[in-house]
């Protein structure tokens, strides 16, 4: 039997390092061109949505953290949006700043990760370990108020699950102060870095008209040159009290994404810096009884709001007919929740529009007629987390 | 021409930049931890394993109402009632399976007797499934304490969420 077929099939992953976590890509190769590339995606499903339908709304946000987990507190504000759109809650005004500041917060933690694990894919090790060294600041923020370092489910439906921290103000500062410094020695080791500019440039190539026909979002979108920015172009909790650029990109490759996404980093700074600056005082949770669980210490010497917490705990609270779609914009692009109620406590149907699942499907397009060892590439300025993915 | 220039500066003038920050940073202090060593200290409301509190003349706090278990998104907490000896009542088993545990600290918020709360400990590696099912016993701070430690952490937790320092 003669092997007439031109084409080789390689088979990438799903046990790859470089396809962050466990993608699975079918790739066709004529010598080194990539002539087609299939992503198989499913292989860390954990029916998340599923599992959501049969919690009460309560319980089913620390689900959430667990499908983005590299920012679990877009996570958390997506979903309680969501809700308190569904519930009609109004949000305190210290709520919606303390959210815009974790939120940004997360948005340079999870840029942090992407810009070690993508110079890592290209040969450049130390990125790593500065850019883990700078997130662990955030992390420990991310302990100071919730508890835990990933897995926050600090932001609840209704505001926030305590108070700030004490010392959240010096703490945040300390890493407006810091990461400014830290970027200028991100661009001595990769800007102008030959080796990584000739990895980039060029590479993983998508025009606006693509990139809006595939429907991708976030830094992918932006970096083609397309204005789109949900926090710009239907603001959610409070973003509209806030002044920043939105960073677009020109060419749409990989190294002009890694530009826009430096320069996102900076405009986070900018906004934290606004939103610690000009937070409100006032409670940490709306005063809605029967649908927000109230403070600890009311639990202890009020009766009334002792009877709120065990009917709210134990039935949770009912949901008025009907259906919402709330996006925000993760780090990764838009991350939209779409919850439809049928008027019980529990959500009939959750369905999550994952950034990261959208951008994933334009990978064939970013790679086929590419060289094979740029796939690595693509994979990596989509930024993608399999947990998102395949959820 | 002007192509080759460019890459020409850049790997002359602009890359050794680069290496001067490593070359920096070689000569800071690490700022990694030699970890089994030493260890970091937690952040007040860290969320580690599970203690169950005692009143102060040992009676246990925990009167078996369900909240814990209620809340629970994990379906980790198992419990059954009983009455002890002045017919106050209380957990005849309290079981928490570590193993579907998320550690989402809902429990301790749902307590409407500060009973449940979680420590500070997070090293949990073992090699028997079955010692991850934790009882009452191994929850209950011991009793009489002579230097409490957890009493500091109860005290500490309380004042993170701004709640009176007021323990009976």
């Amino acid at each position: 039997m003669s092997n007439t077929r031109k084409e080789m099939t390689l088979n990438m992953g799903p046990q790859h390092p470089s396809t962050h976590g466990v993608l699975r890509v079918v790739l066709e190769l004529d010598g080194e061109r990539v002539v087609k590339a299939e992503p198989v995606v499913g292989y860390l499903h954990t029916g998340i949505e599923k599992t959501m339908e049969n919690k009460l709304y309560y319980k089913a946000l620390p689900c959430t953290d667990r499908m983005d987990y590299l920012a679990p507190m877009s996570n958390n504000l997506g979903f309680c949006l969501a809700v308190e759109k569904l519930m009609e809650i109004e949000i305190p005004e210290k709520v919606k700043w303390a959210r815009v500041c974790l939120a940004e917060l997360t948005r340079i933690n999870s840029h942090l990760v992407w810009l070690g694990t993508h110079a890592l894919d290209l040969g450049a090790m130390s990125m790593l370990l500065y850019t883990f060294r700078e997130r662990e600041m955030i992390l420990d923020i991310y302990e100071a108020c919730g508890g835990q370092r990933m897995m926050t489910t600090y932001i609840r439906i209704g505001g926030l699950a305590h108070d700030l921290p004490p010392d959240f103000d010096k703490r945040v500062r300390e890493i407006i102060k810091v990461i400014p410094e830290r970027l200028v020695d991100y661009e001595n080791l990769l800007t102008r870095n030959e080796i990584f500019i000739n990895r980039t440039r060029n590479v993983a190539v998508i025009s606006a008209e693509d990139a809006i026909n595939y429907g991708l979002s976030g830094p992918m979108l932006r970096g083609s040159g397309v204005n789109h920015d949900l926090r710009k172009d239907n603001p959610y909790s409070g973003y509209e009290n806030f002044d920043f650029e939105v960073a677009l990109g020109q060419k749409g490759d990989a190294y002009d994404r890694y530009l826009l996404r430096l320069k996102e980093i900076r405009e986070s700074l900018r906004i934290i810096e606004q939103a610690i600056d000009g937070m409100p005082e006032g409670p940490y949770l709306a005063h809605v009884p029967g649908v927000v669980l109230p403070p600890k210490e009311d639990i202890l010497f009020k009766m009334e709001s002792l009877i709120f917490h065990f009917k709210i705990i134990t039935e949770g609270f009912k949901s008025p007919f009907g259906a919402v779609y709330q996006g925000i914009e993760s780090p990764k692009g838009e991350l939209g929740f779409y919850i439809s109620s049928d008027g019980s406590n529990k959500p009939n149907r959750v369905r999550v529009r994952p950034p990261s699942f959208v951008n994933l499907a334009a990978l064939p397009k970013l790679v086929e007629g590419g060289l094979f060892a740029d796939v690595v590439c693509a994979i990596g300025s989509t930024d993608i987390v399999l947990g998102e993915v395949d959820r | 021409m002007k192509e080759v220039l460019k890459a020409v500066v850049n790997v002359f003038l602009k890359m050794p930049l680069g290496f001067m920050v490593t070359i920096k940073y070689f000569f800071r202090k690490p700022v990694t931890l030699d970890y089994p060593h030493k260890k970091r200290p937690m952040a007040p409301r860290y969320r580690g394993r599970h203690y169950l509190e005692r009143y102060d003349d040992g009676t246990e706090r925990c009167v078996c109402c369900g909240l814990c278990a209620a809340a629970c998104p994990a379906d980790a907490i198992y419990m059954e009632p009983e009455e002890n000896e002045k017919g106050e009542r209380r957990a005849r088993i309290y079981e928490i399976n570590l193993l579907r545990c998320i550690f989402c600290g809902f429990c301790e918020e749902a307590c409407p007797e500060e009973a449940i709360f979680l420590g500070h400990e997070y090293e949990f590696s073992d090699y028997e499934r079955s010692s991850f099912l934790w009882t009452k016993e191994q929850m209950l701070v011991q009793h009489p304490r002579k230097d409490n430690p957890f009493k500091r952490i109860y005290r500490r937790v309380r004042k993170a969420y701004g709640a009176p320092d007021k323990i009976s």
